[in-house]
């Protein structure tokens, strides 16, 4: 471990007592209303331990993404709470929203989601440039090496594969040292090839950097590098595994209803 | 972040060029005015100076009234003579030279025996004295002064076109017929290499006072002796002066003289600036719009900026920067394309028979000012909306395929009703209040026009979808397949269709309204003339409105065929204070050729006028509290009274007056006015052109023509005006263009996927262009479905108001087609690139884009 990651983890330490990265009590989330009404989430409490992935895995429908979205303060529960950081984040203004973005949440896209006129490295420290902070060079350059991205960095989105944009992505999602960095479908978009290197990139993260990670995916491959996997049906938390291997992901996703 | 916006604009170049565009015009526009009324304000301003740049003080004749064609009063050699022995006066010189009046007049006559300038521009004729050169403004060119009695020098700019040389004879005519002179020397007035048109004929002071019929001089200039200042020596020569004299410094009269131009000027700037500020407005509307598709389309990327940590307020700042930029360089450009564009203005107005007078091009620091600030703050202002509409873009559009920017609720379509309400009011008020022509009403007739176009503009989305069923019907019909989906593309996002379309509807409704008001003009002017004028014949200036040598008159008399001629002479006069146009008839002969329409009094009353007696126009008789037989006094340019008392009270009609407020008799005129000259002189017969023509060989300046011909020659300034209307709306019209092509390209570049769907599924090339070409058709036509109707709208409330003055509304049925026609060419040309871009896609990477 080097001494950034190192730093880091006795950060961790530091706040070892302090309440969990994200916690969801009783989100229900209901869209539409009258008859065609639809409950999306029906009452999930979770709490997403430190320095571990959580994967979230169901079907389409099954409220995965209405999940994740609410947990990353973006989409708004029709009931019950979520805190990140300890802070009750549902009733948050805008403004509030955005500074807890740019403390305390990476984000890891499906289709990437960088932008096209910037560069991989510009792309990477934006979130730091949005807060008008500047990189840390040894930071910057640790990151780089450990997404293999130190030849690509003067390359735009359009001259690298889809798998090294996502690696951008990723290094975007981990420049600001974020509490939680949410991934929604991060390999959705990917060969398998290319999806297993990022997963192992996401992994690596949590290990050498204690990167608290929550990943949606409906990929079982991807589920196996979790610490936990929950499965989702329903708008409900309907399985819960540690570490599970790729045949008890597929056993529990035959098994869980709706599917 | 600001990099970031940068980096983002950069890298959308093509798309921010093409929105600079809409904006660019319109700061031409505005920098091109500035730079062409400097320059011609300078030109101006060194004639002026130049005219007394060593002199202390300068005797005139006092200007008693305003627009005389007969001029000022002038000064006397023995005042000349009596300046001279002052004690404070070291010289003193006395001139023919008077650049506002009209007394110092010449025409100049080509080689084909007509008149060099006849469109209106000044023919001076100067009388000065060479050997004072300390006081002459002219500066000799070649040759020499002019001595002798059939000498002149003339402009060298003249001589140059016309091929004179020093050496050449040359005809000119002033107050009498023409003579023939021999030209001595040619000069330029101070610096100037020409005077915009004008022509310039020197003489010598006796030639001068013979041709001109002036006694005296029109200015003595006066130098003061050294230390004496010119404070002091004003005065001085105040003492010495009679009471129709007056004196000023050499500043003071420089800056009297620059008075009237600079009026002139100054209404020509208004009047440019006018046309930049519509193109602005359209240009505000393009801005608008093609920011509003630019913000939707980055929906997904200003989410993830949001998703990244970006506030609010910082996407504002970005979209608002990006605006600012593009307003920079859009203002940039405009302001440098403006230089060639005055240009451009002055050679159209050139074009139009005003030529200014030229110097090199003045660029004063507030036209860099304006341009620059006017360009930004109007992109600024048109991108507000569609920054605001990009801070509501939620972080969740990053992840969330096809989420819309939440809107507010739509407020367009009310409001724009309400605007339509308080538009319709403030032009009902201007209009039908019959005030129609005093500064509030005409303020609230712009301001009804501004609010009515936004009004529309905010309306006209719900009315999209309507109309692009209409005149889509023949794109449906003709374009099969390809013409419906036009129709479909066209209201699948009516804001957007309505917004593009309201560009070109400004510019299509105001020539319209031009178009409609004109030919109303057009009627009552012709009407006014017919209702006027019972002559066979009719002899004008060649300008048709400045006045003709008295003499024309007898000399066209005496044509064969001619059975009667009466002459109408013109000139203003005073009364009180109040200045009136005067005219002079013959009692005997005036009522065969001139139609009046008696309020009191009849053509007997008239046949029998004596030397006392005068007609006076109602509006005349009502402002001066005049009945019949109540007696005034009247005072010519020069300053004589005349006794007069009113015999009847007479109303010609509102427009094309041929008399003034105050009629008498040629007789009591010549007797009254300086240099008596004929406005019009009206003719019964059955003459020939050649034998008028050669009857009038020796005034060139008179131009005999029919009444027909003459009635069409005076409204023919309503088409030239039309013209220089269109051609200047015309740039708000390539504004909208602008405005339709990016639309065009962005809803292609956005349709991407979908274009390569159809291809896919069996869409030819031809047919995806002609798709296009379609919807950019509809959208015009929409433009011009709303345009039209609003234009003739207005056209119908002002006509109604100028209804008095004997305008009646009529619809111009061939331009209002031509205007649709033009609307479509215009589709079709904004749809050009758009279209080969919608036909050359890569089907297969059209369908992967995303």
């Amino acid at each position: 471990m080097n001494a950034a990651a190192a730093a880091l983890t006795d950060e961790r330490v530091l706040i070892d007592h302090s309440p969990p990265a994200v916690a969801a009590h009783e989100v229900a989330r209901r869209y539409g209303e009258g008859d065609t009404a639809v409950d999306a989430l029906r009452g999930v409490s979770l709490e997403v331990p430190d320095r571990q992935l959580t994967a979230v895995m169901g079907s389409s429908g099954s409220g995965k993404s209405t999940l994740m979205h609410i947990l990353a303060g973006l989409d708004q529960p029709t009931s019950g709470s979520v805190e990140i950081a300890g802070v009750e984040i549902t009733s948050l203004k805008d403004n509030d929203l955005t500074k807890l973005r740019r403390q305390h949440i990476g984000f890891v896209f499906q289709f990437f989601n960088l932008l096209p006129m910037l560069t991989a490295e510009e792309n990477g420290v934006l979130p730091l440039t949005i807060a008008g902070r500047r990189p840390e060079r040894a930071w910057l350059e640790q990151l780089l090496d450990s997404v293999g991205l130190q030849d690509r960095r003067k390359h735009r989105p359009s001259e690298l594969s889809g798998g090294q944009q996502q690696r951008v992505a990723i290094a975007r999602a981990l420049v600001s040292r974020p509490t939680v960095l949410f991934a929604d479908e991060p390999t959705g978009n990917l060969d398998s090839a290319t999806s297993a290197e990022i997963l192992e990139l996401v992994r690596r993260s949590v290990d050498e950097l204690g990167q608290t990670t929550v990943m949606v995916t409906h990929d079982a491959s991807a589920a196996t590098i979790a610490d936990r996997v929950l499965f989702l049906a329903d708008g409900q938390i309907a399985k819960s595994l540690a570490r599970p291997s790729q045949a008890q992901v597929i056993d529990a996703i035959q098994e869980v209803p709706g599917q | 972040m600001t990099g970031v916006a940068l980096r983002g604009l950069l890298a959308r170049r093509v798309r921010a060029v093409l929105t600079a565009l809409a904006i660019v015009l319109g700061v031409a526009m505005v920098s091109g005015s500035f730079v062409l009324t400097d320059t011609i304000s300078k030109a101006f301003d060194s004639i002026f100076t130049s005219s007394y740049s060593h002199t202390d003080a300068v005797v005139s004749g006092k200007k008693l009234v305003d627009y005389s064609n007969g001029g000022n009063a002038t000064v006397s050699q023995s005042l000349l003579e009596r300046i001279k022995r002052m004690p404070d006066v070291e010289a003193a010189s006395g001139a023919l030279i008077d650049l506002n009046g009209d007394s110092t007049h010449a025409t100049l006559i080509g080689r084909d025996g007509k008149a060099i300038q006849s469109n209106g521009n000044p023919t001076f004729g100067f009388g000065i004295d060479p050997s004072q050169s300390r006081f002459n403004p002219l500066k000799l060119k070649s040759g020499t002064w002019a001595t002798g009695g059939h000498d002149v020098v003339i402009d060298s700019e003249t001589a140059k076109k016309h091929h004179f040389h020093v050496g050449d004879t040359i005809g000119v005519a002033a107050s009498g017929p023409k003579e023939r002179f021999r030209i001595v020397g040619t000069a330029t007035y101070g610096d100037v290499q020409s005077l915009g048109g004008a022509t310039l004929a020197i003489f010598s002071i006796p030639t001068a006072q013979r041709l001109l019929d002036l006694d005296g001089y029109s200015v003595i200039s006066v130098a003061a002796k050294p230390g004496v200042s010119s404070g002091t020596l004003v005065s001085d020569l105040k003492r010495e002066l009679p009471q129709t004299a007056q004196v000023r410094t050499g500043k003071e009269q420089a800056n009297e003289d620059k008075k009237g131009v600079a009026s002139f000027i100054s209404f020509i700037r208004g009047f440019l600036l006018g046309f930049g500020g519509i193109a602005l407005f359209v240009g505000a509307f393009v801005i608008f719009n093609t920011l509003s598709i630019t913000v939707a389309q980055r929906t997904r990327e200003l989410a993830t900026l949001r998703t990244l940590g970006a506030s609010r307020r910082q996407v504002l700042r970005s979209v608002v920067l990006e605006s600012f930029v593009i307003g920079l360089l859009a203002s940039a450009i405009g302001l440098v394309s403006g230089f060639g564009l005055a240009k451009g203005l002055s050679s159209l107005f050139g074009a139009l028979g005003l030529t200014l007078p030229q110097a090199s091009s003045v660029y004063a620091t507030h036209t860099f000012v304006i341009s620059l600030l006017l360009g930004v703050v109007v992109t600024v202002l048109a991108g507000f909306v569609p920054a605001l509409r990009a801070t509501r873009v939620p972080p969740i559009a990053a992840v969330r395929e096809g989420a819309v920017i939440q809107r507010k609720k739509r407020l367009g379509p009310a409001a724009g009703v309400v605007l339509f309400g308080i538009a319709s009011a403030l032009i009902a008020y201007a209009t039908l209040g019959g005030h129609l022509g005093s500064g509030k009403s005409l303020l609230a007739l712009a301001g009804g026009a501004l609010l009515g176009l936004l009004g529309v503009a905010g309306f006209a989305p719900v009315l999209v979808t309507a109309l692009a069923g209409v005149v889509g019907i023949p794109a449906r019909r003709l374009g099969g397949a390809a013409g419906r989906l036009a129709t479909d593309n066209a209201t699948r996002n009516p804001a957007r269709t309505a917004s593009t379309a309201a560009a070109l509807m400004i510019g299509l409704a105001l020539v319209t309204f031009v178009a409609v008001l004109g030919k109303g003009l057009h009627g009552s002017v012709d009407r006014a003339l017919n209702k006027q004028v019972a002559a066979d014949w009719v002899v004008t200036s060649q300008n048709g409105w400045s006045s003709f040598p008295a003499a024309a008159g007898t000399a066209a008399a005496k044509a064969p065929g001619v059975t009667l001629a009466s002459s109408i002479r013109s000139d203003r006069g005073r009364i009180g204070k109040a200045n009136v146009t005067v005219n002079g008839v013959e009692p005997a002969t005036i009522t065969r050729v001139y139609h009046f329409q008696w309020k009191q009094g009849s053509d007997v009353t008239l046949a029998k006028l004596d030397g006392h007696g005068a007609l006076v126009k109602q509006a005349f008789a009502k402002k001066h509290d005049l009945a019949v037989g109540d007696g005034f006094t009247l005072r010519s340019p020069a300053g004589k009274p005349i006794r007069l008392t009113v015999a009847a009270i007479f109303q010609p009609p509102r427009v094309m007056e041929l008399l003034g407020g105050v009629v008498i008799s040629n007789d009591a005129f010549d007797r009254t006015f300086p240099r008596p000259t004929n406005s019009l002189t009206l003719i019964k017969g059955s003459p020939t052109q050649a034998g008028l023509d050669r009857a009038l060989a020796a005034f060139p300046d008179a131009k005999p023509q029919t009444r027909a011909h003459y009635v069409t020659a005076q409204s023919s300034f309503i088409n030239t005006m039309l013209n220089l209307l269109y051609v200047l709306l015309a740039l708000s019209v390539i504004v909208s263009l602008f405005g339709m092509l990016n639309t065009l390209v962005l809803s292609v570049f956005e349709r991407t996927r979908e274009l390569g769907m159809l291809r896919a599924v069996g869409m030819t090339r031809r047919q995806a262009r002609r798709m296009v070409r379609h919807e950019s058709v509809i959208t015009a036509l929409i433009g011009a479905a709303l345009g039209l109707p609003l234009g003739i709208m207005l056209a119908a409330a002002v006509t109604h108001a100028l209804g008095k003055y004997g305008v009646t509304f009529s619809l111009p049925v061939a331009s209002l087609v031509i205007f649709t026609v033009a609307a479509m060419i215009a589709g079709i040309l904004a749809a050009i690139a758009p279209a080969r871009r919608a036909s050359r896609l890569n089907v297969l990477e059209a369908l992967q884009y995303e």
